[in-house]
């Protein structure tokens, strides 16, 4: 009888494991996706659209969590493909580096501007 | 005078927003990632349609010169427009095309192949579509010229059509020479 409920117990756990495992990959399937561009229907995230595509791109990034990549490594097979314009998080390098910089000046020359019209009142 | 400048710079600022803006409309914003891919991915295995057979890409690619892979699906309307076409470019037995069949059904994939007649060498599966993905695809149907070196010399969104047909003519004229 106790080796009966020990067995049960132990197949409970395992399954409870093996469940939360799968939950934590299907959280970061969740989180990649909603970083995607589908590029189907253009203003939808991967996560959002039902698209074709974007369902593939799912199960594509399941595989790939199962395989054991991580989220960057993801990333950049994506970008490989389609571009960095697939990822809404855009990286800084040479073409996007305006993208970046621009806000930061316009604040500063903002600043700058707040700060001199408060000093010559 | 002054007011008046100020007037007037104004109005002509006005128009040229105004027409950078009506130009913008014109340019499409859909983005095609048409020139990211250089190589094609020929790591993948795929089951055949016909045999269920296992297949590495890699090597159906190095039979031929020239190599096209077609992505299609028999509920797909544009694929059976553009399935003249690949039908021609058999003809002309100096290309090797290769179909990748996209979430499709096996019963119905082989109807289609028998109601308009079989282009492909190979018909190869992809039940879930992440394959094409793989593939560098966003819909279907798509279809990728490749040479022996696995390099994509060119990739059609979208079905084939005349012009497209020609161009391919042409590609493989100049590659050949």
């Amino acid at each position: 009888m106790k080796q009966i409920k020990l067995i049960l117990y132990i197949f409970g756990f395992t399954i409870i494991f093996l469940n939360s495992l799968k939950a934590e990959n299907s959280e970061m399937v969740e989180k990649i996706s909603k970083n995607l561009r589908c590029l189907i229907c253009q203003g939808q995230s991967v996560y959002d659209s039902q698209s074709d595509f974007a369902l593939s791109m799912k199960i594509l990034i399941y595989k790939k969590i199962d395989e054991g990549k991580n989220e960057t490594e993801i990333y950049e097979f994506l970008k490989n493909k389609y571009g960095d314009w697939i990822v809404y998080d855009p990286e800084i390098n040479k073409n996007t580096i305006l993208l970046w910089v621009i806000p930061l000046i316009l604040f500063i020359f903002g600043g700058i501007l707040i700060m001199k019209k408060v000093s010559i009142r | 005078m002054i007011k008046n400048l100020k007037f007037i710079i104004f109005i002509i600022l006005s128009f040229f927003i105004f027409f950078i803006f009506l130009k913008g409309l014109d340019k499409p914003n859909n983005y095609l990632p048409e020139k990211t891919l250089n190589k094609i991915e020929t790591s993948l295995v795929f089951k055949s349609l016909n045999n269920q057979e296992e297949i590495l890409l890699e090597e159906l690619i190095n039979n031929s010169n020239f190599s096209i892979i077609n992505i299609w699906a028999s509920w797909c309307v544009p694929c059976r427009e553009e399935h003249a076409y690949l039908l021609r470019l058999k003809n002309l037995n100096k290309i090797n095309i290769i179909g990748v069949n996209y979430k499709d059904k096996r019963s119905n994939a082989l109807k289609f192949l028998s109601d308009l007649k079989n282009p492909y060498s190979k018909v190869l599966i992809d039940k879930d579509g992440t394959k094409s993905i793989e593939l560098g695809a966003i819909g279907i149907p798509e279809t990728y010229l490749v040479n022996k070196n696995k390099v994509i010399l060119k990739k059609y969104i979208g079905p084939l059509d005349n012009l497209k047909f020609r161009e391919i003519i042409e590609l493989i004229k100049n590659e050949t020479n």
